[in-house]
């Protein structure tokens, strides 16, 4: 029994967005799906004085996040039928399609805006942590797409040491729901729970 | 497809394909269809084997990533880039960008041109009909014929563009040159200005910049308005390097922009704001604070340098306050003293901040200076550009490990040969920016009005063109509206034929397209790099399908109907020339893999070491001279000065009270731009890089829109007194057009300055109102050409915005 984990280092991403491109491409993902996304947060100032020079507070960091695989799945919790379930040998959390109804309660327990009810298909969709390329022994298609090396995946004890659990803003404190997202911080980054740390680019992220 | 599989995923259902897969899917489980036809149907017709085919993006980005397609059934299934699941942070792989990674739906897009087409409606309408190849090209070679009757070959054009980067990519030049030629054109949209500018200050010959893996011998690293991420997204071009470097370098990081751009975020501290068009007049602030404090390298400029002061100009100027520390100390030109004070004003930086800065410059060292191209594309760009690589110079950062001559950065890529395209009888060239005037009205335009060079003036004006993978008719040229007028009259441009994959704004001006395919819809190779090289040969993914063909084919049936078919393709298909010209590449560099090992391999990487730009020239300055006329690096330029006499300048072009351009690197306010802005438009307007385009390239596609969209970065400052809010739709508009589009308010751009991405496609009633709902920002940017490279000055713009 292995459970897996991604990481994420906030120093080296840029917000480019390769990840959840190549996850659409090869998860054959429709407008208005996305299983990985990319969050902008961005706060402070940026003002002229009378002087008319510039003086900056501004921060801003990318996160790129996508189902954080949790140890206590919010969404598993909600869900009537069991169809959102974790894999007890990898820990991967996926959707049974031929169980599911489409009721949404998972789309609205998750903290981490991971799984929706696709109304075409009439269930819900998110990422399985790519399940059958883990399995033949590769890593998700976001991990091995991304430019920046910014992404890793790999069982919890390695990721574990790449950086703190679930620590980032605009996340809730990761002892909610024990994700499975290990972080490296950039300079700019804000902790969980911190109210600077808002989400700026909503349309983005659907 | 996806509509039909409730719950397979698309891996699993690609494995059988037909009607029973499709069932299979339909019923919910692999098991439904087991109980309707009995188990282990879908077996008995096992779906058709998954093959792998290699190949390259090959849009204007010199990242041209690895794309490595899946293909089954002749149709791609997904398309994978170089990687592997345990690759270091060290280990160079050219990974596909988000673009790369979508390149299957525009391969399969509704929107491709599958057919020959002609004009039916009026230019720049769009209303095509399907014709055979016999009467497009039939169409096209007859026109082609009578223009070249009877205007001559200076009325043939092949305009700039940039949607197909190959070692063949250039099959129509080819074929004209065997025709009698074409009309020359000369410069970039990317980079007029500093090309103009660098020779006269640095010759052309050692001009080039040191490598971003040279920067992590640095201690201060100031990058001037440059995104090397978002210019160059891929895994192993700039965006990599960057990344790279800003981890494994030990120097401070100072990003000087006007927008907080992606290649700083995460990283605020190392951004400097400042207003755009004004780097220059940074500069000249830091050099008066070195001046100052006795920090020059006076040993470095008397002896590498001209114009620096009295004592190192030429004879000719002595005692004329035409130094450049005459310019900075206030006793020459404009005489005002380049105080920081000065220089804060202007730029938005606060005195002491320039001051603090030019204290680090003058004492840290190496210090690495580096700039993109965005600076120089602006009605100052040559003297902005000039200006930053002066900086360098001024403390002898010049040629030593860990500097950079205030150029770009270096690439490095594997030897390669390209497509002999001939020789071109016609001697005639223009700035390719200004290819519009030449349509309207080129008989009027000079050496000493227009740039015009091989000739003293224009003999006739262009009258047809060969449009292949461009969008700088319209799109990506400038003033939208006045492009439209010119090229929409069909009694000057009289036949303009189109090539190209989907219908962007400027294929509606073609009197009859041809559909092309793309790169990696047959055999292509391309060699290329950033910090690491790498060459890419790929093979078709799939057949042509629909009426497609490939431009060599195209030029080929053009070449036929001239009978010149022989002399074009000298009875090579274009996979033996590619082949052929891999040999040549080879003898120059005999470690590069065979072809059928390259073909093999799909990826060849080749490390090199970190470029020094100029060491040679630092080494040995008199036995490695610069091919500048004095042999050194000219701060003054003599030649630029006699160049520019005589020329037809207005006002605003130059210094006040000069009638050439300046022979040093001084800040030139621009004509739109921060100092310039009027009542009516009070806001100065920058486009920027976008990482859901290349330029207008993928601009179509919904996917790539839906997450990445068209929006002016507005200032909350500037944002609130007009009542724009985050997600509004605005209206931004200037005295040349209007576009619509949505607000970012965000203090990632400055006070004062509204930041459009550049490349989304133009969309208007052209008929009627022409406000531009697409976003493009070339409906709001000017046709009026930079001084002296008569180059793009794109980012040199003032608008106002208003909520839509």
């Amino acid at each position: 029994m292995t459970h897996y984990a991604f990481s994420f280092d906030g120093t080296r991403c840029t917000g480019c967005k390769t990840c959840e491109m190549a996850c659409k491409d090869y998860k054959d993902l429709d407008l208005g799906v996305a299983y990985r996304k990319v969050y902008e947060v961005t706060s402070g100032e940026t003002k002229k004085d009378a002087n008319g020079c510039f003086t900056s507070t501004c921060t801003s960091y990318p996160l790129s996040m996508s189902c954080n695989h949790c140890d206590d799945p919010a969404c598993t919790k909600v869900c009537p039928t069991g169809a959102m379930h974790k894999d007890a040998e990898t820990g991967l959390v996926s959707v049974d399609a031929d169980k599911c109804v489409g009721c949404g309660y998972c789309h609205m327990a998750c903290p981490y805006n991971a799984p929706k009810v696709d109304r075409e298909k009439g269930h819900s969709v998110k990422c399985d942590g790519c399940a059958e390329r883990v399995a033949a022994g590769e890593k998700p298609v976001c991990v091995e797409a991304c430019p920046a090396r910014a992404l890793d995946f790999g069982p919890v004890e390695e990721m574990s040491k790449m950086g703190e659990r679930g620590n980032i803003a605009p996340l809730p404190e990761p002892t909610y729901t024990n994700p499975n997202l290990y972080i490296k911080p950039s300079a700019d980054a804000k902790p969980a729970g911190s109210a600077d740390g808002k989400v700026v680019n909503p349309l983005e992220v659907m | 497809m996806s509509d039909i599989m409730p719950s397979l995923s698309r891996r699993t259902f690609v494995k059988t394909t037909g009607a029973l897969g499709a069932l299979a899917a339909v019923g919910g489980s692999v098991a439904a269809a087991d109980s309707l036809f009995g188990a282990g149907v879908p077996e008995a017709h096992a779906a058709s084997e998954e093959k792998i085919t290699w190949g390259h993006c090959a849009i204007n980005c010199p990242g041209c990533c690895s794309l490595k397609f899946h293909v089954q059934d002749d149709e791609v299934v997904w398309v994978d880039t170089y990687t592997s699941k345990d690759a270091g942070f060290d280990d160079p792989q050219p990974r596909a960008c988000l673009r790369g990674r979508s390149y299957r739906r525009w391969l399969a897009s509704p929107d491709r041109i599958n057919y020959p087409m002609k004009r039916v409606g009026k230019r720049g309408e769009g209303k095509y009909e399907q014709i055979s190849w016999d009467e497009a090209i039939d169409l096209a070679a007859t026109k082609l014929k009578e223009v070249i009757d009877q205007y001559g070959n200076e009325a043939v054009y092949v305009p700039y563009a940039t949607g197909v980067s190959a070692t063949t990519s250039r099959p129509f030049n080819r074929f004209l040159n065997l025709v009698g030629g074409y009309l020359n054109f000369y410069n970039s949209y990317s980079t007029a200005q500093i090309s103009c500018i660098t020779p006269y200050m640095y010759g052309s010959k050692q001009s080039g910049g040191s490598s971003f893996k040279a920067a992590e011998d640095a201690k201060l690293v100031l990058i001037f308005g440059s995104s090397p991420t978002e210019t160059r997204q891929g895994g192993l071009t700039t965006h990599y390097d960057w990344v790279h470097l800003r981890e494994r370098t030990g120097a401070k990081i100072y990003m000087i922009d006007y927008r907080m751009n992606d290649s700083i975020v995460g990283h605020s501290e190392q951004w400097l704001p400042i207003n755009p068009g004004t780097d220059a007049a940074l500069v000249a602030g830091i050099a008066h604070y070195l001046i100052e404090h006795d920090m020059v390298d006076l040993d470095f400029l008397h002896t590498y340098c001209v114009g620096y002061d009295e004592e190192s100009m030429p004879e000719a100027y002595k005692g004329k306050n035409m130094s450049y520390y005459a310019y900075i100390m206030g006793e020459g030109y404009d005489k005002v003293e380049k105080t920081p004070e000065w220089a804060a004003k202007i730029t938005g930086i606060p005195a002491e901040r320039i001051e603090s800065l030019a204290e680090e410059i003058g004492t840290t060292k190496p210090l690495y200076v580096n700039q993109g191209w965005g600076p120089q594309r602006r009605s100052n760009g040559e003297w902005t550009s000039w200006a930053i690589m002066a900086l360098p110079c001024l403390v002898g950062q010049i040629g030593l490990p860990g500097t950079n001559n205030g150029t770009r950065e270096d690439r490095t890529s594997p030897a390669s040969v390209s497509m002999d395209a001939g020789k071109n009888p016609v001697k005639a060239s223009i700035p390719c920016f200004l290819f519009t005037d030449a349509i309207d009205h080129g008989t009027e335009m000079t050496s000493k009005n227009a740039g015009v060079k091989g000739v003293d003036k224009l003999p006739v004006n262009i009258k047809y063109m060969i449009n292949y993978a461009g969008n700088c008719l319209t799109n990506q040229h400038s003033e939208i509206n006045k492009a439209h007028d010119i090229l929409a009259d069909e009694s000057k441009c009289e036949f303009i034929l189109g090539i190209d994959t989907v219908m962007c704004d400027s294929l509606k001006y073609s009197d009859v397209i041809l559909p092309d395919l793309f790169r990696f819809e047959q055999t292509s190779q391309i060699s290329t790099g950033s910090d690491t090289g790498y060459m890419i040969t790929g093979t078709a993914c799939t057949s042509p399908k629909f009426e497609r063909k490939t431009a060599y084919e195209m030029a080929t049936l053009m070449a036929e109907k001239f009978g010149v078919a022989d002399e074009f393709t000298e009875g090579k298909t274009e996979e033996e020339r590619i082949k052929e010209q891999y040999e040549k590449a080879r003898e120059k560099s005999p470690k590069l893999p065979t072809w059928d090992e390259a073909v093999e391999m799909g990826v060849y990487i080749e490390e090199h070491d970190p470029v020094v730009s100029m060491a040679k020239f630092r080494k040995d300055p008199v036995g490695s001279a610069l091919d500048t006329p004095s042999g050194k690096i000219e701060i003054f330029s003599e030649k630029l000065l006699q160049f520019t006499e005589g020329w037809e300048l207005e006002a605003d072009d130059t210094l006040p009270g000069m009638n050439t351009m300046p022979p040093i690197p001084v800040y030139l306010p621009e004509w739109y731009g921060v100092e310039t802005t009027t009542d009516e438009y009070p806001l100065a307007l920058s486009g920027f890089h976008y990482r859901g385009r290349i330029h207008s390239s993928w601009g179509f596609m919904p996917e790539l829109k839906e997450v990445n969209p068209q929006e002016a970065w507005i200032n909350p400052v500037d944002a609130e007194p007009r009542k724009i809010a985050q997600g509004d739709k605005v209206r931004v508009k200037n005295e040349f057009g209007e576009i619509e589009l949505l607000a970012k308010v965000t203090p990632r751009v400055v006070p004062g300055t509204v930041a459009v991405s550049q490349g989304a496609w133009h969309d208007a009633d052209m008929a009627g109102d022409r406000v531009d709902k697409g976003g493009s920002i070339n409906t709001l940017t000017t046709q009026r050409p930079s001084p002296l490279s008569k180059g793009n000055p794109q980012h040199t713009n003032i608008c106002e915005v208003v909520k839509a």
